[in-house]
């Protein structure tokens, strides 16, 4: 049944193929749901043994750029990100489409429907296709793994990057797996035209021309691709298109006997046109799965939307937003859904994340709010994404924004600029370095009036506590982008420095320039998992 | 067989380490298993859930669908009523009765035994305080594992299996002190 299987997260899957199937060097930025990828490798003995590259970037644009560098050098690579991440690699990742590959390289984008650890839930399926390259999207953890050897095959027979799209259920969730013999690792070799990798207008054109070119063959990979198949049945009534983990949540709901309906299970990409034409014509309608935006029902619609009857998220058989489950698509399909007991709402109230006891950042709020948003009001103080974006709830709420990496030193920027006194930044130190250190840099060489908190728990703690790049260097960092060494202040984050600490932030508010507050205690949950790894030495 | 569980609680409480004990003991039994997991922001205090999945065929779906689970098991009062839509007509719940209140609103402890017990089949027991008597502090995941053993078609020798071989590195008095916990847990339920 089982024998042999190794138990794994989709991300560990997607990791454990990685090794298997000759990888030289993964890079990433950690971000919910895809952080897992990258510490399995971290954690693994034959990875160790080999020196494949696992260590964390500074952000996905460098993971993604070291890899392609990876790649350029001839060897087989993987980036790993979260969505919102793939933003961040998408000057490296677009153009990357247009340079092509040398080494076999996938980017394997962690998608978060639903927005469980999110700030929104685009569909990276729509990236890729804007970029033109070929995509994989597994329907389970086993596909996860099999489609990592899949996709440098691909890579390395087209020359082309591979996107691998996974969600959240996916990722986080375990399955046994069987694994393949292992594949050797590829010698260096530099790539035959040793001008491939230079966009300069006139290269880019010819390789942009091949690119488009590419695309036929790329869908003819999909039309008889493993992953991709139709699967008749009796009932023409309906038929149906079934993405990625989609497919599974349509199989649940007919373990006995099958589907009684045509199905086309799409899991590379481009999608198979052969296929969804076959299946248009042989049917009355067609329902579309997919987990994630209704990219492929838009694209069946057309503008129009007038030559085949299709259902799904866009006509309200499925909901516009969200990730799928099994019940949702027994909806769709019309057959009975039994609910267990309605939740009693009078007794279950909602129970959001929270600061863990003795968090430094409770310290560093309990200063910000006394000065800032006691004095000034609420309204002044611009944050950014970590843990201590939670003090936008209760009992804090001390913070007014959270967009994205970096944003909360430039959006003060801009806000101090528009007149906005006092104009607050918070940021973590690992964000800083990721995304915080340009704006910074804007606003040192504008002295612009405003004060930034850099709170260091000298990790990566809302993902699991991952290394910081910043770690033991964030005020050196500050001194070389510019801020005077007078208006750089450390403290540590305990409650016996509050007094100190409050004055320390009036002091920065009074002084008209940048201001640079860093705030310094370790994170309570990697201390602990320090203590223990140290008691077990 | 079929075996659907959801394991709840609060992040930190630990519960994947229950789904880590069943798992393993499934896995023994050479059944297939699904099991996903909730990580990232929620972890911080926020509440967490486990779907574990255990079949002898083949598992699609890595969510147990709605009214279907055989079992919720739930380390935390309040968590427990959280997923009624996902149990069966036919299903189980255990709980733990101790409150993890990190909530400002967070309701009276009676009312919530009350909802509880409107539900046909259930077993309420304090694990902390039982595993407290039994000295092992943090055992709490154990007692309550041992309580919905019995709802579980699954060999209990199995699951003191897993439990030696997860606790095995950290020496003999450990696994012993764990077995104990589980069978506290267990008695408890078979008391009943």
């Amino acid at each position: 049944m089982n024998d042999k299987k190794k138990l794994l997260l989709g991300d560990e899957a997607i990791a454990q193929a990685g090794i298997d199937a000759g990888i030289s060097g993964f890079y990433g930025y950690p971000g919910t749901p895809s952080t897992e990828i990258m510490e399995y490798v971290q954690r693994d003995s034959v990875a160790k043994e080999r020196g494949i590259h696992s260590l964390w970037s500074a952000n996905e644009k460098t993971a993604a750029e070291a890899a392609l560098g990876m790649s350029y050098a001839g060897k087989r690579t993987m980036s790993t990100m979260k969505h919102v991440g793939l933003n961040v690699a998408m000057d490296s990742f677009v153009n990357s489409g247009i340079t092509g590959a040398n080494g076999g390289i996938i980017v394997t984008v962690a998608d978060d429907p639903s927005m469980h650890s999110s700030q929104d839930e685009q569909d990276s399926r729509i990236l890729g296709d804007f970029t033109m390259i070929p995509m994989l999207e597994p329907s389970s953890q086993q596909e996860a793994y099999d489609m990592v050897f899949h996709g440098f095959e691909l890579s390395e027979k087209y020359k082309t990057p591979i996107m691998l799209r996974l969600t959240t259920r996916l990722a986080h969730s375990r399955a046994g797996i069987a694994q393949r013999p292992i594949l050797a690792e590829n010698e260096g070799s530099l790539p035959e035209d040793k001008r491939q990798f230079v966009l300069l207008p006139g290269i880019a054109r010819k390789r942009y021309k091949m690119l488009i070119e590419s695309q036929k063959l790329f869908l003819e990979e999909s039309e008889k691709s493993p992953f991709n198949s139709y699967t008749d049945g009796a009932d023409k009534s309906l038929g149906i298109i079934a993405c990625g983990l989609a497919y599974n949540y349509l199989m649940e709901n007919f373990q006995d006997g099958g589907c009684p309906y045509p199905v086309v299970k799409l899991t590379q990409y481009p999608a198979p046109t052969g296929m969804i034409k076959k299946l248009v014509e042989n049917t009355e309608k067609v329902l579309v799965l997919e987990e994630g935006m209704p990219m492929i029902e838009r694209s069946l619609r057309g503008m129009l939307d007038r030559d085949v009857k299709v259902l799904g998220r866009m006509s309200g058989e499925l909901p516009r937003d969200g990730e799928l489950n099994p019940m949702l698509v027994r909806k769709s399909l019309n057959m009975d859904v039994v609910l267990g007991a309605d939740i009693p709402e009078t007794v279950v109230k909602g129970r959001p994340p929270a600061f863990c006891m003795g968090c430094g950042h409770i310290d560093a709020y309990n200063g910000i709010n006394q000065v800032i948003k006691d004095q000034y009001g609420d309204g002044h103080v611009f944050g950014d994404i970590g843990c201590y974006t939670l003090a936008a709830l209760p009992p804090f709420e001390s913070i007014n924004s959270c967009v994205d990496m970096g944003a909360s030193i430039t959006m003060a920027k801009g806000a101090a600029d528009a007149g906005l006194f006092p104009a607050v930044g918070i940021i973590g130190d690992s964000t800083f370095t990721h995304s915080g250190m340009t704006g910074l840099l804007d606003a040192v060489s504008e002295n612009t009036n405003m004060v930034i908190f850099i709170l260091d728990n000298s990790t990566t703690g809302m993902t699991g506590g991952q290394d910081s790049k910043a770690f033991g260097k964030v005020q050196q960092l500050v001194a070389g982008l510019g801020v005077d060494p007078d208006h750089i202040r450390t403290i540590i984050a305990l409650k016996k420095n509050h007094e100190e600490f409050v004055k320390i932030i009036q002091e920065e508010v009074d002084y008209n320039g940048v201001s640079v507050i860093i705030p310094t205690r370790e994170c309570v949950q990697t201390m602990m998992r320090r203590n223990k790894s140290k008691l077990k030495k | 067989m079929k075996l659907d569980i959801i394991l709840a609680g609060v992040g930190g409480q630990g519960i994947l380490s229950i789904a880590k004990v069943i798992g393993d003991a499934a896995l023994e039994a050479g059944l297939y298993l699904k099991q996903s997991e909730v990580h990232g922001m929620s972890q911080r205090g926020g509440d967490v859930q486990s779907h574990l999945r255990i079949s002898d065929k083949e598992i699609y779906s890595d969510l147990i669908p709605h009214g279907t689970a055989d079992l919720i098991l739930s380390v935390e009062p309040m968590e427990a009523l959280r997923y009624l839509p996902y149990l069966s007509p036919k299903g189980y719940i255990v709980t733990n009765t101790k409150p993890y209140n990190n909530i400002v609103n967070y309701p009276e402890v009676e009312a919530i035994f009350a909802e509880i017990k409107k539900q046909p089949r259930h077993l309420m027991l304090d694990a902390d305080a039982m595993a407290h008597e039994l000295k092992n502090p943090r055992g709490m995941n154990m007692v309550m594992t041992g309580a919905a053993s019995k709802y579980m078609d699954l060999d209990y020798a199995l699951i003191e299996k897993s439990i030696k071989a997860i606790f095995g590195r950290k020496g003999e008095a450990v696994v012993a002190s764990n077995l104990a916990t589980l069978k506290a847990g267990r008695d408890f339920a078979d008391a009943q």
